[in-house]
């Protein structure tokens, strides 16, 4: 089970990797749908099933094809020379020190840990349920209310509104 | 069951927010730095969820539950901006969205 987990963890690293350093849109995302099913395989292994299930059919199921559907309208790939000027291999070496002290403050942290290793187990979808709509049930109206204003607030927006002009200021 | 140590689980995490954070850092493309919002969200979620694990309570998984309609309704708003963005400046630029700045001062 180590093995799986390693596996899968190289391979959720090696895809995002390519994924954010990748220059055409569509690629990204195929690469960014393989990091969330590795991921996915991690979650399967900790014993978490039923978020495996949830991450495979909402992340890599709608969310992804929600990106897939936006780049495809907007056909991107026409103006990727505006970010080749940019995107020089010396622009990557500043984010990545940053990053490289915080990864070095991460494990200085995390040697209180002391290779606590318990194995876990299996959590069933009723507990979670059970937890749900016990504790947690004001989060959950509460998040009901968010994806209600996620939906006015992005058919809103996304919106095309007819450009109104006068008949005098037409040319 | 898996025996990988805590710490390995939790690095493991930590790395692949630090490699959406260097995207989001370095990329301009507006796509690419909502796809690396993403890559975060989801490695804070892979901590809960190993963190629930470790302790065997549902709390962890119910979290992640939680960042899951967060990021879902945030993709959305993300790509109607993001739609609206192109309609306006026909481009994916966020070096673009400079309307605000100084033109005398370059």
């Amino acid at each position: 089970m180590n093995t799986i987990f390693y596996i899968a963890g190289a391979i959720a690293l090696l895809s995002s990797i390519l994924a954010i350093t990748n220059r055409n849109a569509i690629h990204a995302l195929l690469y960014l749908i393989l990091s969330l099913l590795s991921i996915s395989v991690i979650f399967y292994i900790l014993g978490a099933p039923f978020i495996a299930a949830l991450e495979v059919i909402v992340y890599a199921g709608a969310i992804m094809v929600l990106f897939i559907f936006v780049v495809m309208m907007l056909n991107i790939g026409l103006e990727e020379e505006l970010e080749n000027k940019w995107l020089k291999p010396r622009m990557w070496i500043l984010p990545s020190i940053i990053a490289a002290i915080l990864l070095a403050n991460l494990i200085y942290a995390l040697r209180v840990l002391e290779h606590q290793t318990v194995t876990p187990q299996i959590i069933q979808p009723k507990q979670i349920g059970i937890s749900l709509f016990t504790t947690y049930l004001l989060a959950v109206e509460l998040s009901a209310i968010l994806l209600l204003a996620g939906i006015i607030g992005a058919y809103h927006i996304g919106k095309q509104k007819k450009k109104i002009i006068h008949r005098f200021l037409k040319k | 069951m898996v025996t990988v140590s805590l710490e390995v689980q939790i690095l493991f995490a930590g790395l692949l927010f630090l490699i959406g954070l260097v995207g989001l850092l370095v990329r301009r493309n507006i796509i690419f730095m909502l796809m690396s919002i993403e890559i975060m969200l989801n490695s804070a979620g892979l901590v809960f969820v190993i963190a629930g694990s470790h302790w065997a309570q549902a709390d962890g998984q119910v979290m992640f539950i939680f960042i899951l309609t967060v990021a879902a309704a945030e993709v959305s708003v993300g790509l109607a901006l993001i739609l609206q963005m192109y309609h306006h400046f026909k481009t994916l630029d966020a070096d673009a969205l400079n309307t605000l700045r100084d033109k005398n001062e370059r």
